[in-house]
């Protein structure tokens, strides 16, 4: 009877995951008080970036699908907020976002339904070619405006109670976003949906045979997947004002990669770390304030960094603290045994 | 005539392959075997390595489809039925190889597999472990294969024996009324095997029973009908006593010293 009531009172583990998570929302909601306008925009994006590293977790973490196509659902939410804006009128946020999002959440399904009939490091590359194909359908096409990108003219509104052209509204705005989005993913873990998907990640074989058909599980991990890509595409286009080609690059999706696995595979609070820590790594190597004109060189620095970060911790930035706590104990063993002995 | 009264009094067919064939290339990995289970009894498949039983198991559960030949799981025709399918009509099977989840506790194992029977993904807001048509199926299957005392312990943690009792539970978890056994007693010691032939023999009760296995003194002791395999063929089938007779199973199998 234990285990089942085991749900009832949370364990410790689960407390300090929530203290974490909770100090860092109250953090960034407090945040713009404190800081300058660089300071709002730089965590505005980092936010945004968030997001969409939370979707690619999901995928990667969640259900062990490798997507190396993120950016295109990024791109479609983004090129659709600013296509289907009005020239004149700010456009209700009530129908854009959703558009927006629905947008991308069908290119997702479209994209899952072809290339989830394929595995591992073919599924890698079939998402990569149809993430391709998005980028350069906008890339110097009339559609996409070419290589500068499009202008968005008026951002959304929502009525009188939300402008989303103030910068604190917008950051606002992203900040419950991204709350959102964390709250319904960390809901979505412990469902039955969300045991399914992490019963696939282990062995889809052993999920089949138990009567579970694996195919349109997938289906609907990356569709949820795309659709909040979509959104963050959609925060990035109005917080920026424009949106061009580079948002669906496949550098893009490597570098959401790159922060989830920095951050810590499997753990949704691993995607938050990884997009702060990529971001603010990306922004100290090309300070030229710290680095002079070496700063040109910036990718340099940034992939040494992570280089060592994942060879010193395996299990991301998320182990450090159990990393730290097992060295400093063995340390402290150490140093203790022989006056013991 | 007389043959087919005699069976019909020892329950009914629940699964029956008729004539199966499995091809890879120009390899006959398994060739025309035919093969039934009751209800209320094991029936043993036994062969050397390569005989074809694993193959006979993955055509049966669906794993891969046959070349030739059908399958019927309760009456129905389940031939072009993915593996999934089948498993939800009540087919469940353990594999050679440990399959568990060892980052799940061993609950979490046998909850999993009893998601399958109530799966209603779309109720996301509701927690997992909160579902108690799954959990109490989770408990009762990891009774049943003696694993009470571990519920909470990580399943890769387990030794070996218990990984394979645990195999048997997640099959259970989903109330199959067919079972497909893989080996479960390899690798086992002498007490974990006693403790597992005696849940095979409180399980064949309820259930039709396939028992792929290599250690002959548990087949003999436990099966009621045993085919014998040599080369993808079926070259005898009967109950243990004229099994054991056979001159065709001692040549090909058993061995020329018997």
């Amino acid at each position: 009877m234990d285990s089942l009531r085991q749900g009832d009172d949370m364990n410790p583990d689960d407390k300090s995951k929530l203290t974490f998570v909770g100090g860092l929302f109250v953090l960034l909601a407090v945040f713009p008080m404190f800081s300058g306008q660089y300071g709002i925009d730089l965590v505005g994006k980092i936010m945004v970036f968030a997001i969409v590293a939370l979707s690619l977790e999901l995928l990667v973490g969640g259900t062990g699908l490798v997507c190396f196509g993120q950016a295109a659902f990024l791109g479609i939410g983004a090129y659709a907020a600013v296509k289907l804006s009005p020239e004149a009128d700010p456009a209700s946020l009530l129908w854009l976002l959703p558009t927006a999002v629905l947008a991308a959440a069908l290119y997702a399904l479209f994209v899952g339904a072809l290339s989830l009939r394929t595995k591992g490091v073919y599924f890698i590359m079939v998402t990569l070619a149809f993430a391709q194909m998005a980028y350069f359908v906008v890339h110097d096409t009339p559609l996409g405006g070419g290589t500068d990108g499009i202008y968005l003219a008026m951002k959304p509104v929502l009525g009188d109670v939300l402008d989303l052209d103030r910068p604190t509204a917008m950051y606002g705005f992203t900040l419950g976003c991204l709350v959102a989005v964390f709250a319904f993913l960390a809901v979505l873990q412990r469902s039955r949906f969300g045991r399914a998907l992490a019963g696939i990640r282990v062995n889809e074989q052993r999920m089949k045979a138990t009567g579970f058909s694996t195919y349109p599980y997938k289906l609907a991990a990356f569709t949820i997947s795309g659709a909040i890509a979509g959104l963050a595409g959609f925060l990035f286009a109005v917080k920026d004002g424009f949106v061009n080609p580079e948002i669906m690059s496949w550098h893009l999706s490597g570098a959401l990669l790159v922060m989830i696995i920095l951050g810590g595979l499997g753990h949704l609070r691993g995607a938050l770390i990884g997009a702060f820590a990529y971001v603010l790594l990306q922004e100290f190597f090309k300070s030229e304030a710290i680095w002079g004109p070496f700063a040109r060189h910036w990718h340099l620095g940034l992939g040494l960094t992570i280089i060592a970060a994942v060879a010193l911790l395996p299990r991301g930035l998320v182990g450090l603290p159990g990393e730290l706590r097992s060295r400093l104990s063995g340390a402290l063993s150490g140093r203790t045994t022989p006056t013991e002995a | 005539m007389d043959a087919h009264d005699k069976h019909r009094s020892e329950g009914e067919i629940l699964l029956r392959g008729v004539e199966m064939t499995r091809r890879w290339g120009g390899l006959v990995a398994v060739d025309k075997v035919s093969i039934e289970l009751r209800r209320g009894s094991v029936h043993a498949v036994i062969g050397t390595n390569g005989a074809g039983k694993s193959t006979l198991i993955n055509m049966l559960s669906g794993e891969f489809p046959p070349s030739s030949g059908s399958v019927e799981l309760l009456g129905s025709d389940v031939t072009a039925w993915p593996q999934a399918r089948r498993a939800r009509a009540g087919l469940g099977r353990s594999y050679q190889r440990n399959t568990i989840y060892p980052g799940f506790t061993v609950f979490e194992n046998c909850r999993l597999a009893a998601q399958a029977t109530a799966q209603r993904p779309w109720r996301f807001w509701e927690r997992a472990d909160r579902c108690e048509v799954n959990t109490a199926a989770a408990r009762q299957a990891a009774s049943r294969a003696g694993l009470d005392g571990v519920l909470d312990r990580q399943a890769g943690l387990l030794s070996h024996g218990q990984k394979r009792q645990l195999e048997v539970a997640m099959c259970l978890a989903t109330g199959p009324q067919v079972l497909l056994l893989d080996e479960p007693l390899a690798g086992m010691g002498a007490e974990e095997t006693e403790r597992m032939l005696q849940l095979l023999g409180v399980l064949r009760a309820g259930h039709a029973i396939l028992l792929v296995e290599h250690d002959m003194d548990a087949v003999f002791r436990i099966a009621d009908t045993i085919t014998v395999m040599v080369n993808g063929c079926k070259i005898a089938s009967g109950d243990p006593e004229c099994i054991r007779n056979s001159p065709e199973v001692r040549t090909a199998y058993l061995g020329e010293g018997h």
